[in-house]
């Protein structure tokens, strides 16, 4: 075997992740138990291990600060554009309602948060979803600003490190936030041809137009384990095709499987593998 | 009651009829009715005018669903005094739901790509109601490679009601066949014209409507996901599809004062479906005017300029 460690780590010996960041991102309602296999989970616990159940492994959702604080070495973290916020430009019924629930639910303007960070000491620009906050799906704001994030990669020539989660395209923007799946393709296009690396991080879930552009379009396409990832919903394939469906399917193993991601990784293990990741593309580390 | 099929051009026929019948009757009883007949003719021209120019987003819907839409099929025979169709995406198949080949426009080699639905109940299963999956937008990929390679403008033409949402579309890559031809798209180093010539859904049409130029037919929609999904997931009621297809902003109109899309062609009185000629004749004219802008352009202006434009989109400032 080579001499990388990844899959050697116990989940508590990972990272900062009780400190910092996280005290920016206050979980609401944590389950009492997991909605996996159904054993009780203490706050405590969920936190040691990065809302990770201690017995199967199921990877809960993680908010935009809580995995800020996973990922980034403590106290590097500077959020850039954390202003934007969206609002109703098409008048959509219930839209103003939504937006302001999901802020207030989630503590967060949009779905995404970005700035640059250090990852093991490697300089990245870093960006995050929260599916807390409407599914994370994508519009105007959330496009801008993970082409702000590309902006910054370029200008820089730091990485770019997308965490993803999104149910897709925001439909209350209609057409504006479809083109944002053109407005982010192209601005990943530009950040390969200035040769800056771009690896996603695909979480649960990981749908419809977000997967169908820039999430997909990474150097390295990285997953979490059980992430569900598809462009088309599960609910909507069983309609199409009238019977149910096998229980990995369009699971990240199944993925992989098919060749469609370059690796599953555990959550305790994702740090010290993009920090491997960033240490083979010649990052600083100063 | 939603209505579920575009139907005023049957209304219209048994107007129609009825005055044919009422001029038969007054031919058999000697009665001179001309002058009435004249002025109903009239007054069904007029209201048919009208009823076209006020179409609501969802009759404009269902327009651009039917059966007797032209797809890019007809408007390549109207346009092309030659054309070869390529086949296949070189990796697994020919996805039959997107035609792709070449096509000779006044003397211009172009590389075209269009979804295809098909009208007779054959060619509808043949072309998968013209709902790609991974290996159609591969085959657009691979014909906009050669298109760069032989500097040839391509020309699009959009009309789908989406990717399909099957199993093997998935386990063949659906996402990333469409991320990718969206790349591929936003950077070809030739001209790109697209024309939305029937309906626009999702991903799966907007993989082919990326270019410098995106032109509406009227008629047509565009939309985020069909009004019946959004109505289902938004509303939890698939039968307010009226009020969804209003609230979307999916015509052209709407699109245009967005800044979405770059121009309409306005279709004549009973739309392409009616009157396919005058329609594809505009669409010639406009492909004609783009194609005279752009072929001028350095590629690497044509594709920064390409860029920038979608940049722009949905722009936002700072709270």
């Amino acid at each position: 075997m080579f001499g990388n460690n990844i899959g050697k780590t116990k989940y508590h010996e990972v990272s900062n992740f009780v400190r910092g960041d996280y005290e920016k991102g206050r979980e609401s309602g944590s389950p009492k138990m997991c909605p996996s296999c159904k054993t009780p989970l203490a706050e405590q616990d969920l936190i040691q291990n990065f809302r990770v159940c201690p017995k199967c492994q199921h990877h809960l959702s993680l908010g935009a600060w809580e995995r800020i604080s996973l990922l980034a070495d403590e106290e590097t973290f500077r959020e850039f554009n954390g202003d934007l916020s969206s609002y109703n430009r098409l008048h959509f019924p219930d839209y103003d309602e939504k937006l302001e629930r999901a802020q207030r639910e989630s503590g967060l303007p949009e779905a995404i948060v970005i700035g640059t960070a250090y990852i093991d000491g490697y300089q990245v620009v870093l960006g995050v979803m929260d599916s807390r906050f409407m599914m994370s799906s994508m519009g105007a704001v959330v496009g801008e600003k993970i082409c702000l994030a590309a902006e910054r990669a370029m200008e820089l020539k730091w990485p770019l490190i997308m965490v993803v989660a999104s149910g897709g395209a925001r439909m209350q923007e209609g057409m504006v936030s479809l083109m944002q799946m053109a407005k982010t393709s192209a601005a990943i296009e530009r950040l390969h041809q200035a040769g800056v690396l771009y690896v996603s991080v695909l979480t649960n879930p990981t749908t419809g137009g977000v997967l169908a552009s820039f999430a997909s379009l990474a150097d390295i396409v990285v997953a979490e384990p059980r992430a569900l990832i598809g462009f088309t919903g599960p609910r909507v394939i069983e309609q199409t095709i009238k019977h149910k469906l096998p229980d990995n399917f369009q699971k990240a193993e199944f993925l992989l499987q098919h060749g469609m991601l370059d690796l599953v990784v555990d959550r305790a293990r994702l740090k010290e593998t993009l920090a491997l990741v960033l240490r083979m593309h010649g990052g600083r580390n100063d | 009651m939603t209505k579920r099929q575009f139907d005023f051009e049957n209304q219209y026929q048994i107007m129609k009829q009825k005055v044919e019948d009422l001029m038969e009757e007054s031919r058999i009883h000697n009665i001179d009715l001309s002058e009435e007949i004249a002025l109903l003719e009239n007054k069904m021209a007029r209201i048919r005018e009208s009823k076209y120019k006020n179409l609501s987003p969802w009759e404009r819907v269902l327009l651009s669903r039917s059966p007797d839409r032209p797809g890019a099929e007809d408007y390549i025979g109207f346009l092309c005094s030659e054309w070869i169709e390529l086949h296949g995406d070189r990796l697994f198949g020919d996805d039959q739901a997107i035609i792709a080949g070449l096509g000779m426009f006044h003397g211009m080699p172009l590389t075209i790509v269009g979804h295809r639905k098909g009208k007779t109940t054959n060619q509808k299963l043949q072309y998968n109601f013209g709902m790609p999956h991974p290996e159609g937008f591969r085959k657009v990929m691979r014909l906009l490679k050669q298109a760069e390679k032989f500097r040839r403008p391509v020309l699009s033409f959009v009309d789908t009601s989406g990717a399909f949402p099957g199993i093997a579309a998935e386990e063949r890559g659906q996402a990333s066949a469409i991320a990718e031809t969206l790349m591929a798209m936003v950077s070809v180093k030739v001209p790109v014209i697209s024309i939305v010539s029937g309906e626009g859904g999702s991903g799966g049409a907007l993989a082919l409507a990326v270019g410098d130029r995106i032109v509406m037919l009227s008629n047509s929609v565009f939309s985020v996901a069909s009004p019946e999904t959004c109505s289902s997931i938004l509303f939890k009621d698939a039968a307010r599809v009226e009020d969804m297809a209003e609230a979307s902003k999916l015509t052209a109109a709407d699109l245009l004062e967005l800044e979405l899309i770059d121009e309409i062609i306005e279709e004549p009185v009973g739309g392409a479906n009616q009157d396919f000629e005058n329609t594809a004749r505009l669409v010639e004219e406009s492909i004609l005017k783009h194609l005279r802008d752009l072929n001028d352009k350095e590629p690497d202006i044509l594709v920064q300029e390409r860029f920038e434009k979608y940049r722009r989109i949905g722009r936002v400032t700072g709270a």
